[in-house]
């Protein structure tokens, strides 16, 4: 029997000496080290792409990498988010600001070597309407003339929609109305080019999902080429030297990871496998902020996080009633003490300064008022209020959100209102069918312009779901708006069509969200913005900054 | 034997029908279609999408081509991610699932049985509590707890060990791999101790011992086969389980497995996938059920007794 425990303690010496021995060569060079000498961006990109296709994906770790392998027209200064050039040289805009002539520069390629034309975009783009793909994005595209009509089947003539090659460098676009925001749509990966070629030869023009977008198949015409793409792994790509700006491109590459965890990739970054993360873990963000302030980045986002009311519901349909649930919350105290990621408490639904845009908050925390409103509406103290559902998708962020709102209406109105979560597609159900009393809700803006933000609370827009409508408001956005010329009137219209929306109040604007990140003092050129635009080619690595001061 | 097992896979057959046709309509009753978004999905694209994964035909004529594609060994196209096909994803992430499942398992089969033959030996001393007690812990502790606390230990203060990955770096398998077998090993322990307890005061040791046979062959030569039927049986579900259950390590590693599928192409009601795991799930689940009946049957005259009979 001793014999039996010998052996054992042998081997069990064996594992822990085998597995001290590997521990112990594995102190090699970090991803970061490793990265800044070969000049290799590790980059954390959240989920996994669905498909590189850009008439096809929906989503912001599809956006990172398809911005580094294709290009717009038109590109983005990341500092001021104006447009810069980029495969077009320059362009004109006419008088009523309707057509625009955009001249490609004769330097622009695909990275096969194949000269990129006029001709490639109206391809391009007769694709991303093609309604057989089913392109989600391609409203986007909507500002064109006759592009609607095209991708909703109604015409078939794709002659008729306002895009045309004048010739092989002069691409000519027609547009329905002024729209001052068009320049900002070019470089959406919805507008982005595509090479004709490369997708014939793998299947159809409106098929999804074919092999064009493995690697080796890949053409693209942005600074980088897709290398690799190992699912759920990584994907790499590299330098493309075919691109016409090559000389201001700086990194050599960039290692895409798909990291879903934030607690994980928070620990990769600290590890020294990140240069940038996608997020950073909200329990994390003090700490951050005050023992490495130089990591965390934390900006504006343009994004707002809101409360939906089901206006069809009988006692959520007295504007006083809403009103008052909106001037109860303190969102001070709620982003304070519970976000905790120094999000922007909102009092409008856009969010402030949207390209000059600022819309005057109609409302404030004032449980009195809001208390004298209910009364008012019959519900003195909040007595006789039914009681009434707060709707979520399932997370322990929004829960905890909801649970703080739920005792704020408690404390300042005396109204109970049971909170109820469902899982992400039943959610989405819910709100669309208008099963719901309050519905969470969060919308990220498409483009800089209030615009983006405004149009969604038009009668029976897809993205309204509260039954709300007001001919008023239908008539400054849809009428009036779109067809001034001048910025500072267009920017009244929407103001006096904001104002609108928040007397109403179908909607309450609880926050503004905020990107956070932690980013390694070696990588430079990422400049904070409320798109959280990146220009690859600006983005440079100090190899003379060691790993030693992330700890 | 052979008919045993025969009869065994052809009773099979039936159950996977079920689960297949089960799941079928099951996700298909579920709210929320796999083309719903935050942003308002326009109508005509919705219809464009379901056009291309032939979600417009009659539910019967969709059910019974997916029977024909499978039957051809086809899970068809995911939704989640259009140019991959479920047979793609799984091959993809299969292999390190699979490597990762085997790799805990012996662990857990090494540390499991070597604890609890040592334990069972020596019942109700200093050296059946210790690692009893032990194994409770590791029964008790979730692996999103060990994980954390592994990785926060090796990986982020003593720097022994990279925390995520597989495959990368060298040593990046060994968290996971402790992580995952660790509750498995406690629980492979505790039915060992039990088994032996049992086993060693049969009749047959007794007559060993009189025999005056050395301790190790007692042991080695007849204890362990019988005491160890238990755990021969537990792992064949076990090592399922391991494949099937292995998502919060992978998340916790970033692991590129299996297991996230399991999980996500629910949430995403990714129809195809949630089908193709589920269906690749259960026949995992049946073949090493019948495995570690087969070698139970094996093991135990008793047992091989009983079947012969009722041949």
């Amino acid at each position: 029997m001793d014999n039996l425990i010998k052996s054992w303690a042998w081997l069990l010496g064996l594992i822990l000496i085998t597995f001290l021995s590997i521990a112990g060569c594995t102190k090699g060079q970090s991803n970061v080290e490793e990265g800044n000498i070969e000049g290799i961006l590790h980059w954390g990109n959240g989920t996994d792409p669905q498909e590189l296709d850009p008439h096809v994906v929906t989503g912001v770790p599809e956006h990172h990498i398809l911005s580094a392998l294709l290009e717009g027209l038109v590109a983005k200064d990341p500092k001021t988010l104006l447009p810069i050039p980029a495969v077009a040289k320059e362009w004109s805009i006419s008088a009523d600001k309707k057509t625009y002539i955009f001249k490609i520069r004769k330097s622009a390629l695909w990275s096969n070597g194949d000269s990129l034309t006029a001709h490639d975009f109206v391809w391009s783009w007769w694709r991303a309407l093609q309604p057989k793909l089913g392109n989600q994005y391609a409203y986007m595209l909507f500002p064109i003339e006759n592009a609607e009509s095209f991708a909703r089947g109604k015409i078939t003539d794709f002659s008729r929609v306002g895009v045309k090659a004048l010739s092989a460098d002069l691409l000519e676009v027609k547009l329905s109305n002024p729209t001052p925001y068009f320049l900002q749509l070019l470089d959406h990966y919805s507008m982005f080019p595509v090479h004709k070629k490369t997708i014939e030869k793998f299947g159809k023009a409106h098929e999804r999902g074919t092999l064009w977008t493995r690697p080796g198949n890949f053409v693209g015409n942005g600074p980088f080429i897709l290398k690799e793409w190992h699912l759920f792994r990584s994907i790499v790509v590299e330098k493309n030297l075919n691109y016409w700006d090559l000389k201001k491109v700086s990194l050599n590459g960039i290692k895409f990871h798909p990291i879903e965890n934030v607690t994980t990739e928070e620990r990769m970054f600290r590890m020294g496998q990140l240069h940038k993360t996608a997020s950073v873990p909200i329990d994390k963000v003090k700490a951050y902020q005050k023992n490495n302030p130089n990591l965390i980045k934390i900006h504006p986002y343009l994004g707002s996080y809101f409360y939906r009311f089901n206006t069809k519901i009988p006692h959520l349909n007295d504007k006083r009633v809403r009103k008052a649930l909106a001037m109860s919350i303190n969102r001070q105290q709620l982003t304070d003490r519970v976000t905790k990621g120094g999000e922007t408490p909102a009092f409008t639904f856009t969010p402030p300064d949207t390209f000059g845009y600022s819309a005057r908050a109609a409302f404030e925390f004032n449980p009195k008022m809001a208390r004298d409103l209910m009364r008012e509406a019959g519900y003195p103290n909040g007595e006789g209020f039914p009681v009434t559902e707060l709707l979520y998708n399932t997370s322990e962020g929004h829960r905890k959100i909801a649970v703080a709102i739920q005792q704020m209406w408690k404390k300042n109105l005396g109204i109970n209102i049971t909170l109820s979560n469902q899982d992400w597609k039943v959610y989405l159900d819910s709100v669309n069918n208008g099963s719901y009393a309050i519905a969470r809700a969060g919308w990220i803006g498409d483009y800089v312009d209030p615009n983006t933000f405004l149009n969604m609370w038009v009668t029976d827009g897809g993205n309204n779901r509260t039954g709300w409508s007001d001919p008023y408001y239908d008539d400054l956005i849809s009428q009036q708006a779109p067809v001034s010329l001048n910025k500072f009137d267009r920017y009244t219209i929407m103001a006096k069509a904001e104002a609108v929306l928040l007397e109403n109040m179908p909607i309450i604007p609880i926050y503004i969200y905020n990107s956070k990140s932690l980013v390694h003092p070696s990588v430079k050129g990422i400049e904070p913005n409320i798109l959280n635009y990146v220009l690859y080619k600006n983005i440079r690595l100090d190899s003379t900054l060691i790993e030693k001061e992330v700890d | 034997m052979f008919y045993f097992a025969l009869r065994r896979l052809i009773q099979s057959v039936p159950v996977l029908i079920i689960v297949i046709t089960a799941t079928f309509f099951l996700v298909r009753a579920a709210p929320g279609g796999p083309f719903s978004a935050e942003k308002n999905v326009p109508p005509e694209v919705v219809k464009a999408l379901e056009a291309q994964y032939k979600l417009d035909q009659p539910i019967w004529q969709q059910y019974t081509s997916y029977i024909n594609d499978l039957i051809h060994g086809q899970f068809g196209p995911s939704f989640r991610y259009p140019g991959r096909t479920v047979n793609e994803l799984i091959e993809a992430g299969l292999p390190v699932t699979a490597e990762l499942a085997l790799y805990a398992m012996l662990l857990a089969v090494f540390f499991g049985v070597s604890s609890g033959v040592y334990a069972g030996l020596r019942p109700n001393s200093i050296h059946d509590y210790l690692p009893m007690s032990l194994s409770m812990i590791g029964i008790c502790v979730p692996s999103f707890l060990m994980g954390p606390l592994m990785v926060l230990f090796f990986g982020i203060y003593m720097e022994w060990l990279p925390i995520s990955g597989w495959g990368n770096t060298p040593g990046d398998k060994i968290l996971p791999t402790i992580t995952l077998g660790l509750g498995y090993a406690a629980f492979i322990s505790r039915l060992s101790r039990g088994g032996i307890l049992e086993v060693m005061s049969k009749d047959y040791i007794r007559t060993a011992r009189a025999k005056g046979l050395p301790a190790r062959v007692i042991v080695f030569k007849h204890a362990l086969r019988g005491g160890l039927i238990p755990v021969v049986a537990f792992l064949g579900p076990a090592f399922a389980g391991l494949l099937s259950g292995s998502f919060v390590v992978e998340t916790i590693f970033q692991i590129p497995g299996l297991g996230r599928f399991y999980v996500q192409a629910a949430f995403n009601r990714d129809y195809t996938m949630i089908l193709g795991t589920t269906i690749f799930f259960s026949t995992l689940i049946i073949v090493f059920n019948l495995l570690s009946d087969i070698v139970s049957v094996w093991l135990d005259p008793k047992l091989r007794d009983q079947y012969r009979h009722n041949k």
